[in-house]
């Protein structure tokens, strides 16, 4: 009888090949899936070529240009080109052409490349946005992925667990990315270093797929390796005919130990923004609303789904984005893009004054499409807020939910979708 | 490995986003990036750092993205080693596999100053600040990641394996 596991460790020790695992323990395991950008590939695949020939599947290799494509300027078209040329020679079968790709961490559960119980690593630090499937999945750099490329193997230390209950009922207003930001103000941006973190709870089972990938997208906002949540009839809604390979949901066990267990009472998550330049500086929207800004992006692999572009436009509809402020919306797919169109939420965008982008990562890591000039400010529902993050290093970034971000964009400055009222 | 060097003191939450910022990643030409290595964060390093040189942090150095640019830069821009009282795990894995020294030591960080001459022998863990006189010893790495540094990064091990 092996010891009784996390889900973390369960996952990994089946990539393994082993009973069991515990925390700390060095092993080396079979990977599902290797992915990286055009911003990491490049090195990965000068790795790759360091041992092997050919990539270990080229079924399992995904790569997907989304960070400085449509090309910016000369040197990203290189970088994309790199990646293209090898994705051709290989015969890689994930691989996203502009007109096809989309916003990597929004597409390959779309696209349902991964699936519950996978292990997964991507150049690509939000990899652990598809702990929200039930898979293990993590960020790493371009040397760990070019040696998973080529041999299907990365080494990993079991990482300790820490969960999160999250009971009770989330207000009005209040979604998966106020959830996050709030579990990021109480621990710290590294409060989770080294350590799987799990989502659980009647909060988090109540929220629709869109919502949970948004809070396992900032795992890594908060130090985590991996933010996972259980499987559950949402989970397999959205997994059932979907993903293209068989998936396998698994549970922590009731003894299992974790790290630390951290309740959370719905009721006392509001709506919430995190000032700059650190993730876990977050304050009550309600008391931001001084702050005024230049920009507003929605957007993201953390809010750039169809319940984050439904969300933003239910608060623009009718209104128009406020005169000294520039919004752009970016869906993060081309099928997102797609079902914007369909059920009006474009024109909504467009009668509001919004700038409507192509699905590109662009302006949420300062590459493109938006950057913001000295002093300027922005509220982005993106992920990150570091100096510089989006433009120069005098520049501010706020990061809220897509539809405080839209309402601030009326309002000129930080505030809630009541506020307009 | 021995490495000496004078101390660039950091704080806490050293990302990578300011140790080579995004809008320099359309490349990834060592000696490209070395010239905006820590640009956002401290707009002397460049001019001030010399080869063998050595940065000292707090706590969870090298957060954010997975941007192996990060240590990259680092180690083009000369710097041998970082000392820090913790590093963020993707930024620890890539100083691994790339081959720039890493130490954990939080009571050496508390103890050494901005431009202290400062004295590493990395695979014993001793760290002296050679302007104090006062030594420390750092964390040592598991065995299995010794391996890795020993064997002069992921790649190496791997291709020795394969062998």
């Amino acid at each position: 009888m092996a010891r009784p596991m996390t889900m973390a460790e369960k996952i990994l020790a089946a990539h393994a090949g082993l009973d069991e695992v515990e925390p700390g323990q060095l092993i080396e395991c079979d990977l599902d899936l290797v992915l990286a950008n055009d911003v990491t590939a490049p090195i990965a695949i000068k790795t790759v070529r360091q041992i092997s020939e050919r990539v270990f599947d080229p079924e399992k290799v995904v790569l997907v240009p989304d960070h400085y494509v449509p090309n910016k300027d000369i040197k990203s078209a290189e970088q994309a080109k790199i990646v293209r040329d090898f994705a051709r020679e290989q015969g890689i079968t994930h691989y996203y052409e502009v007109g096809c790709m989309g916003v990597e961490h929004a597409l390959l559960p779309e696209q349902g490349v991964v699936g519950a119980g996978d292990l997964v690593i991507g150049a690509d630090s939000h990899t652990c946005t598809y702990g929200a499937l039930g898979a293990f999945t993590t960020g790493v750099g371009s040397t760990d992925a070019g040696v998973g490329m080529a041999t299907g193997r990365a080494w990993f230390k079991v990482p300790e667990t820490i969960k999160f209950v999250i009971d009770g009922k989330l207000a009005a207003g209040v979604t998966g990315k106020d959830v996050i930001l709030h579990i990021i103000g109480m621990i710290g941006v590294d409060g989770a270093l080294y350590k799987a973190m799990e989502f659980t709870g009647s909060a988090i089972e109540a929220l629709p797929m869109d919502e949970r990938l948004s809070i396992s997208n900032m795992a890594i906002e908060a130090g985590g390796k991996a933010g996972l949540i259980p499987v559950d009839d949402v989970t397999r809604a959205y997994m059932d005919g979907r993903t293209e390979r068989p998936y396998t949901a698994y549970y922590s066990d009731g003894d299992a130990q974790f790290s630390q267990v951290i309740t959370i009472d719905a009721a006392d998550i509001v709506p919430t923004v995190a000032f700059p330049h650190l993730p876990s500086n977050t304050r009550p929207v309600a008391e931001a609303r001084d702050v005024k800004i230049d920009q507003a992006v929605i957007g993201s692999c953390t809010n750039g789904r169809l319940d984050d572009m439904r969300q933003a436009a239910a608060v623009l509809k009718g209104r128009k984005v406020h005169p000294d402020v520039r919004c752009i919306v970016i869906p993060a797919t081309q099928k997102v893009y797609r079902q914007c169109m369909e059920e009006g939420l474009m024109d909504i965008f467009l009668d509001a004054n919004c700038a409507v982008s192509t699905p590109t990562c662009g302006p949420c890591l300062g590459g493109y499409m938006g950057i913001l000039a000295a002093g300027e400010r922005a509220i982005a529902t993106t992920n990150r807020n570091f100096v510089g993050r989006m433009g120069d290093p005098t520049s501010e970034v706020y990061l809220s939910s897509p539809a405080v971000a839209a309402a601030s964009a009326v309002l000129g400055h930080i505030g809630l979708p009541e506020d307009l009222d | 490995m021995q490495f000496k060097g004078t101390a660039h003191r950091y704080g806490r939450d050293v990302d990578t986003d300011v140790i080579i910022p995004a809008r320099y990643l359309n490349t990834s030409d060592p000696a490209e990036l070395a010239k905006h290595c820590l640009e956002d964060l401290d707009v002397t390093f460049v001019e001030r750092v010399r080869p063998g040189d050595i940065i000292v942090a707090d706590e969870n150095f090298g957060c954010g993205s997975s941007r192996e640019h990060a240590p990259i830069a680092i180690k083009a821009a000369g710097v041998d080693v970082v000392i820090a009282k913790s590093f963020a795990r993707i930024f620890y894995r890539n100083s691994i596999n790339t081959g720039l020294a890493i130490m954990e030591c939080p009571e050496a960080v508390d103890a050494i100053k901005q431009g202290d001459v400062v004295s590493v022998d990395a695979d014993a863990g001793l760290i002296t600040d050679e302007t104090t006189g006062a030594t420390f010893t750092a964390q040592p790495f598991p065995p299995f990641i010794a391996e890795i540094i020993e064997a002069g990064g992921l790649v190496n091990r791997w291709k020795a394996k394969l062998a």
